[in-house]
């Protein structure tokens, strides 16, 4: 395979990398980078990669084979990584696995592998974390959240959330990648959503919100104050949809212009 | 009073608490029902003292009948006396679970009335969640020491987990300090669970759909710093603990001063924090890692050295099993190495199947190399290839660990290379700042 001064660019979607991967093996070469649409221009020559369903069904298939299960759950879930260049890494592990087999989840001292694992390592962090730090506000049968995470955690936390709320029907937004979990009993879909905007707090909601800040202040030892250990548990970055975190006015009634620095949380948590 | 107020004042009656998990269980949520629980636990938030939130953790009552002197509800204390009622904290619950606030539910109480009247209370209101709303999730309920076994029984057909505080390390801290209680009012009712536990572990295997006794197991509590025991009593009280009782876990909660009587250390003291993180590196010690409470302790050296970690304390004594071959130790002998944990002992055995590891590839793996490097070779050799002294190394050990533990002390760190010896717990102990 001959490593090539070339940029392909695909259009970022699972199957477009899998295509990426069927054109490296159909032109025996190697590119320099990925591309994605948003992605800024390079110096280097561009190839246009389209996405035929077709191609990337076909490798996509050639996964669990090639690479085991483990290996291809690895490239699966790889793609809901934050990992920059994520497009190019986890072609390199595709056809490394290809070349190893499946023993290639194991090689952990590799350093592609390692790039995929500690990305990988990232984004169940965070999905994990997510599980606890979401809040949701309940306003009559129905429960809306919205989080902010770098990752691509909805694909990851819908079991947890489908079987913590069986009964109920609700909406969890992740405002960084725009898309929704959207629940009903006995379903539960993963949908685009270009902008979402929670409707302002009932007495009920402002109550429970207000109980659990109490809760909250009132639980921590005051003799046993560590904000560091606080910080590295819970970095500051997921504060800003954390219902504890809310100051009063904003808490008890969102439609009020935030005070300066109250809502400057949310954006800064980006 | 208000639900706020109630909310308010059965918090901080309950938070001197430590173990606040979730864990241990998996549990899919059932038809009609509310909730789930994960075997891992999970935090919704951490407090302002870096402690995990992962339940609502309150008394059910602090207007108690006892007056045990290390506790903030004793009654001779004058404090604002609130009591929940079953339903009152069952929707509270619901509310804050619904909002994802929390995990579940984190329930003991004072000694209302009587031990009996108490324990129906709880069952009460754990009966509320599971019968009515049909609650899936975790429920964590003190057993109240001296109430009916058979309340008792009802209670841990409810809970998740159970859990009887120990209190205090000895019986006769126990008999000074709780005179109410006894060590046999406190270890009966956790036979009794431990008991129940096993039978019904038994019963499951022939009846898959008998109802489950406290499935996360057991745990207990009790206060370090209050009373006069080494650390080596405690961990011995603690592996025993575990082995008589199979209990999940022993939490250790650094004694905050409360009260001020005679009895107790002045109000003034600050609560012994790093103590407290060393019995909890001990107690992970004997629980993952294999050791026994006499390998890090003994009569001789009752107490852990403030420095550096229990593990690092081991291996520094026994430098004769060292250095070990990363590519050819077993996983036990892995584990016992300062700066490898459970995670990158398993990695390495993973990653060893396919290539020949080096000290390079031991940093991908999760590896700690500034501890690990003075015990293990990498196809046989050394990081630097230098000889090692214990002292060399127990040196540097403390330098890197003492920066995490001292922070803004890092220039008088120094001083601390001057005394020959700083193997000695005791002598450590006065060089640390107060
Ligand atoms: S029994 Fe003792 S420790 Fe428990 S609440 Fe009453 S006074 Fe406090």
């Amino acid at each position: 395979m001959e490593k090539k001064n070339l940029a392909y660019r695909c259009d970022g979607s699972f199957h477009g990398i899998l295509c990426c991967v069927y054109e490296i093996y159909t032109k025996k070469e190697f590119p320099a980078c990925i591309l994605t649409p948003e992605s800024p221009a390079t110096l280097y020559p561009e190839k246009w990669i389209e996405t035929d369903k077709a191609h990337g069904e076909r490798v996509w298939r050639s996964l669990p084979q090639k690479l085991g299960r483990q290996g291809a759950r690895m490239v699966r879930d790889g793609y809901w990584t934050c990992v920059p260049e994520k497009e190019l890494l986890l072609c390199r592990f595709i056809v490394k696995g290809y070349r190893y087999g499946p023993q290639i989840s194991e090689m952990l001292a590799d350093d592609t592998v390692n790039a995929l694992r500690q990305a990988l390592k990232h984004l169940y962090n965070e999905a994990h974390l997510f599980c606890g730090f979401a809040r949701f506000s309940v306003q009559g049968q129905v429960m809306t959240g919205v989080i902010t995470p770098k990752n691509r955690v909805l694909p990851l936390v819908k079991e947890h959330f489908c079987s913590r709320y069986p009964e109920e029907y609700f909406l969890l937004y992740d405002k960084t990648h725009r898309e929704a979990l959207m629940h009903q009993p006995g379903r539960g879909e993963i949908i685009p959503m270009e902008e979402f905007i929670p409707n302002a707090p009932d007495e009920v909601e402002r109550n429970f919100r207000r109980l659990w800040k109490k809760f909250y202040d009132t639980v921590a030892i005051r003799e046993r104050e560590n904000p560091r250990c606080r910080m590295t548990h819970m970095p500051k970055r997921y504060w800003g949809d954390m219902t504890e975190f809310q100051e009063e006015e904003t808490l008890v009634s969102p439609s009020l212009p935030p005070k300066e620095g109250a809502n400057a949380l949310p954006g800064a948590a980006r | 009073m208000t639900p706020m107020e109630k909310l308010e004042i059965l918090t901080d009656a309950a938070k001197y608490d430590a173990a606040c998990t979730s864990s241990g269980i998996d549990r899919k949520s059932g038809p009609g029902g509310i909730g789930n629980s994960t075997a891992c636990g999970i935090c919704h938030s951490f407090a302002a003292d870096g402690r995990c939130i992962s339940l609502l953790k309150v008394l059910f009552s602090n207007a108690c009948i006892y007056d045990c002197e290390y506790c903030l509800n004793r009654r001779s204390n004058q404090t604002r006396r609130a009591s929940f009622t079953p339903r009152e904290l069952a929707e509270l619950t619901i509310g804050f679970y619904r909002r994802n606030y929390i995990e579940g539910l984190f329930l003991s109480s004072g000694v209302i009335k009587n031990p009996d009247y108490t324990c129906e209370q709880l069952i009460e209101t754990l009966r509320i969640l599971r019968e009515e709303y049909r609650f899936g999730g975790y429920i964590h309920a003190k057993a109240i020491p001296g109430a009916d076994p058979l309340l008792l029984s009802r209670l841990g057909t409810l809970a998740d987990r159970m859990s009887v505080n120990i209190e205090l390390p000895s019986e006769a801290s126990l008999h000074r300090l709780a005179p109410e209680k006894s060590r046999d009012s406190i270890l009966r009712p956790m036979g009794l669970i431990s008991g129940k536990i096993r039978e019904n572990s038994t019963e499951l295997v022939r009846y898959r759909h008998a109802p489950r006794f406290s499935p996360a197991g057991q745990s207990t509590q009790m206060i370090i710093g209050a009373t006069p025991e080494t650390d080596w009593q405690i961990l011995r009280l603690t592996e025993s603990l575990y082995q008589k009782y199979s209990l999940k876990r022993v939490f250790f909660s650094a004694y905050v001063p409360v009260n001020s009587t005679a009895l107790l250390p002045p109000s003034n003291t600050k609560p012994p924090l790093l103590r407290e993180h060393r019995l909890y590196q001990a107690d992970w010690l004997l629980r993952f890692y294999g050791f026994s409470a006499r390998e890090l302790l003994d009569e001789e050296h009752p107490d852990f050295n403030p420095l550096i970690d229990p593990k690092c304390n081991w291996a520094i004594h026994h430098m004769e099993q060292f250095p070990v071959e990363i590519n050819r130790a077993e996983y036990e002998m892995l584990l016992r190495v300062p700066g490898i944990g459970v995670k990158s002992a398993r990695a390495i055995l993973t990653a060893r199947r396919s290539t020949a590891l080096d000290f390079g590839d031991l940093k991908k793996l999760g590896v700690v190399l500034k501890r690990a490097q003075y015990f293990i070779t990498c196809r046989g050799k050394a990081l630097r290839g230098l000889y090692v002294t214990p002292d060399t190394a127990l040196r540097n050990l403390i330098t890197e660990q003492g920066r995490a533990l001292l922070p803004g002390e890092q220039m008088e760190q120094l001083s601390f290379f001057d005394t020959p010896s700083l193997l000695d717990a005791k002598k450590a102990a006065t060089l640390l700042p107060a």
